[in-house]
């Protein structure tokens, strides 16, 4: 992973849209009074979906002054987690590709070759129109369903080279389909439908027949 | 009291203490980077491992406390091993762990011949390196013109950061990038603002961060250290001086737990090349309005010659802020022996008075003894700027909690940042008034307390109502219970490291003579004729008028700049001399360096000048001058030592009438930190950080507008 430093060129200003303003003065009033700078990694997370997705400098500040604390505890928080992009992400879509074991054993490797090839050669940069940008995370804890990725709060998993250019397709269309697993099964169930617990339990059928005897 | 047996040895120790600590009480060595006394418990370099019998897994001792420590199951002591062969394994791997990205540079590294991490590898590491892969680099960041970053050498033992967050009260320093690039910054390389910034130099165990004005200067075995008493506040920090043949190459802080602790200010540290730069080396005198150096002989001849036509009562004596007690015993011996009336320490026209009793201008609850009050009232003081290592103890009282504080004036406003939060309550002097008689807010929070302190600085008593504003302090102190048996909560703040002493040694104008603020008025008006200003640089110069002005001291500065002969003196690195503190403390300073030229220590130069005059003092050498000091002050020969006074003193202090008081707003004795005193002005790296400082202000002042 490289280091996580600020991007080279930064707004010159930011500020929480008045219902942000609104959500983040209720963040701060769940925790004691004096101590509402607990708050700072939810209302940083919120000014980065105010900001598209990335966090930019100024945004650190206004977080930080917002909780009354100094610039450089908020800005050693935004630089450790790696959930706070730093740089601009993807206008339309951030990938980020689990490559963690369960979904490198089921190919996330071809899916970061076809991330290389049709987004941008290096992870954590624009691609030319700056419509998509990809990286490597470590485990989203859906590897029963992999290979997986994250894009933006959704994910979409059971991915295949195939899936996936079909995925971007879509995305390229500005046309986002359903999250959740792409190879038709529903959740984490087996691919061809359900294969054990296909009757009711004895209790419930009892349940149900006294209902409806009632 | 926790029972535990280390390598053997059964001990009892204190409660709540750490392993760490337990271990050192037996003697035991225990290396460690991360963990220092003063600082909050990180537990991050993993050097301090120690064996527990029974855990298969070794302790970090800094990280483990004693009452956590669980006995075994017939009550028998835990066991501690701090040399076992398998303490002694862990500490090579940690050892090797820490050299992974360490650079093998410690021929070029300024902290090489006192670096933690030298000496510790030396001792517990291994012969050499199994690390064959590329170290990591880091970018060197600018953190200011103090603190030299060589970030490459750090291994985040954080020490630094925490000294800044928790000691300073300034978060400056954080780390980021938390894991495997992880880098100690300020936000944006900004500078640091801290005046306690260069104790992180000390704090840092390795060569990451080191002084910048003396990189590539001196290797620590090079240089002769001598112990002796800071003189740029009234704090009297212990010190270091470190000096390679004639010069002071640093100066570093001594551990004095009643003082100081281990931290020195900025200013202390780093105004050492004050010492060299405006230096008077010979003396001058006056001709056509310019100066031109002369002998010993003619300068003394030139001041006998305007002494024998002048009546002693149109002579005045002023000693400066930087002085120490027998030269200033001297001064006012020979004054005295001259019939002179007019003679006074109090340069900055402060209202304290050796008449009214000592414990009415002494710090009284002693710095140590702050921890014990429970809240605080600031009248006319900024701590952090008049004496900023004893705001660190304010501020550490603060963090432990229930200290409410107010502050009356000595700040412009709420704003102002003294690493602590108060309640400001206006700088109109008209408020204590209030405070006296009750009536005022704040005056409940007293009311409350058991232990309060009142705090009065020089911004207050250096105004002409000074006076009422003592009394005013002292009647506040004796309403609100300071002035019990037990707790004198009265606390004169000073910002000249001479003043107690000068008024122990009753520097002040006899029956008859002018004080300070007069004989500059005397002088301007022609009634004072000659005047004589040992290191006195704080007067407004242009007023004094034809006055003939002798000027004994060691620097080129508004003294000497107005002089009519200029005795060339020591600075306080160049003499012995006695300095008391604030809190009464009686220090002895050792000389370290020679006075450069031909400088001369300031007594003997009086004892020099006392032949000339007529008026020979009786004393050879600075023994039989101190010998005569203690017998008309005893207390002066107790080092290290503050005799307690009875705060019926200040009873009786409450006990005068109040004047009208002036409408003015309080202020602070400082308005410049960096450049409060000749030697600071001197220093081209005070000239900086007070150029900085001011244009910070600037900035921040057109963001507010």
């Amino acid at each position: 992973m490289s280091a996580r430093r600020l991007a080279a060129v930064q707004p010159n200003y930011f500020s929480f849209n008045e219902k942000n303003i609104a959500w983040a003065k209720e963040q701060v009033a769940k925790y004691p009074i004096g101590r509402g700078a607990s708050a700072i990694i939810s209302l940083m997370w919120r000014a980065q979906e105010q900001h598209g997705g990335w966090l930019p400098e100024p945004a650190i500040r206004y977080v930080a002054d917002f909780l009354s604390m100094p610039y450089i505890r908020a800005f050693e928080i935004a630089t450790f987690y790696t959930m706070f992009h730093l740089s601009p992400v993807g206008r339309k879509a951030h990938i980020q590709v689990c490559t963690s074991l369960p979904c490198m054993l089921r190919g996330s490797d071809e899916l970061i070759g076809v991330c290389k090839n049709r987004i941008v050669s290096e992870p954590d940069i624009l691609s030319a129109d700056s419509s998509f940008s990809w990286e490597r995370v470590e485990c989203l804890g859906a590897c029963v369903n992999a290979p997986m990725m994250l894009i933006g709060s959704d994910t979409y998993e059971d991915l295949t080279v195939k899936k996936f250019n079909e995925l971007l397709d879509h995305l390229e269309a500005d046309n986002f389909p359903p999250p959740g697993p792409q190879n038709g099964r529903h959740s984490s169930e087996p691919l061809g439908g359900a294969t054990t617990l296909t009757t009711l339990p004895a209790e419930e059928k009892i349940k149900r027949r006294n209902a409806d005897a009632l | 009291m926790p029972r535990l047996i280390i390598d053997g040895q059964e001990i009892e120790v204190p409660k709540g203490i750490t392993v760490l600590q337990a271990c050192e009480m037996l003697g035991a060595e225990i290396p460690r980077f991360c963990f220092h006394e003063r600082l909050s418990i990180a537990g991050n370099c993993r050097m301090c491992l120690v064996e527990q019998v029974g855990l298969s897994k070794l302790q970090p001792s800094c990280a483990l406390s004693v009452d956590d420590l669980r006995p075994g199951n017939d009550g028998s002591p835990v066991k501690i091993r701090t040399n076992s062969r398998k303490v002694r394994e862990a500490r090579q791997g940690v050892m090797q762990f820490l050299l992974i990205n360490h650079p093998l540079d410690c021929p070029i590294c300024d902290q090489g011949g006192e670096c933690d991490l030298q000496d510790q590898a030396m001792a517990y590491g291994v012969e050499k390196s199994r690390f064959h892969e590329n170290k990591r680099a880091v970018e060197d960041r600018d953190i200011g013109p103090l603190v030299k970053t060589i970030m490459t050498r750090c291994i985040h033992c954080t020490r630094c950061i925490r000294f800044m967050t928790e000691v300073a009260g300034v978060a400056e320093l954080g780390a980021i990038g938390r894991g495997e690039d992880m880098e100690i910054v300020t936000y944006l390389e900004q500078g640091m603002t801290s005046e306690l910034q260069g104790n992180v130099i000390d704090l840092c165990p390795v060569g990451a961060l080191t002084s910048r004005p003396y990189a590539f200067k001196a290797r620590p075995w090079e240089l002769s250290r001598t112990e002796s008493i800071d003189v740029m506040d009234a704090v009297g920090s212990n010190i270091r001086v470190d000096t390679r043949g004639r010069e002071v190459m640093r100066v570093l802080p001594r551990l004095n737990e009643g003082v100081n602790e281990e931290w020195i200010s900025d200013k202390t540290r780093f105004s050492w090349d004050g010492l060299r730069l405006q230096r008077l080396d010979r003396p001058y005198i006056r001709k056509d309005g310019k100066l031109f150096s002369a002998s010993w002989q003619d300068a003394f001849a030139a001041i006998a010659c305007c002494a024998e036509r002048t009546f002693a009562n149109r002579i005045g004596a002023i000693a400066g802020d930087m002085a120490s007690a027998e030269e200033m015993f001297a001064f006012k011996d020979l004054m005295v022996r001259l019939g002179v009336k007019s003679i006074d320490c109090r340069q900055d026209g402060t209202s304290l008075h050796p008449d009214l009793g000592r414990s009415t201008y002494l710090f009284n609850p002693t710095i140590e003894g702050i921890r014990h009050a429970d809240s605080l009232l600031l009248i006319g003081t900024n701590p952090r700027l008049e004496a900023s290592i004893l705001n660190t103890r304010i501020r550490k009282r603060f963090l432990e909690g229930g200290f409410p504080i107010a502050v009356a004036g000595g700040v412009p406003d709420s704003s102002a940042d003294l690493t602590y939060d108060y309640k400001y309550l206006g700088s109109n002097a008209s408020l204590l008034e209030d405070i006296a008689s009750g009536s005022h807010e704040f005056c409940c929070v007293l009311e409350a307390s058991s232990h309060p302190m009142i705090m009065v600085g020089q911004g207050a008593l250096r105004r002409p109502d000074g006076r009422a504003l003592l009394v005013l302090a002292a009647q506040i102190a004796q309403r609100f219970g300071a002035l019990s048996a037990s707790w004198n909560g009265f606390s004169v703040l000073h910002t000249a490291a001479s003043r107690v002493a000068g008024l122990d040694l009753g520097l002040v104008p006899y029956e008859g003579g002018h004080d300070v603020p007069s004989m500059v008025n005397a002088a301007r008006k022609g009634a004072l004729d000659l005047l004589f200003l040992l290191s006195a640089d704080e007067l407004d110069m242009s007023s004094l008028g034809a006055a003939f002005v002798v000027y004994i001291g060691s620097h080129g500065d508004a003294g000497a700049s107005r002089a009519d002969v200029i005795l060339p003196g020591a600075a306080y690195t160049e003499k012995s001399g006695i300095y008391v503190n604030t809190e009464g403390r009686v220090q002895l300073a050792h000389r370290a360096i020679f006075p450069p030229g031909e400088a001369r220590e300031d007594w003997s130069i009086l004892r020099a000048l006392s032949t000339v005059l007529g008026q020979t003092l009786p004393y050879d050498c600075l023994e039989s001058l101190q010998e005569a000091m203690y017998a008309s002050a005893p207390h002066l020969s107790e080092f290290d030592q503050i005799r307690s006074e009875s705060a019926r003193q200040v009873e009786a202090l409450a006990a005068l009438p109040v004047s009208e008081l002036d409408s003015a707003p309080l202020g602070s004795a400082i308005s410049d930190f960096y450049l409060s005193n000749p030697i600071a002005r001197a220093s081209a790296v005070m000239a900086d950080l007070s150029f900085r400082e001011k244009s910070r202000r600037e900035a921040a002042g057109q963001s507010d507008a």
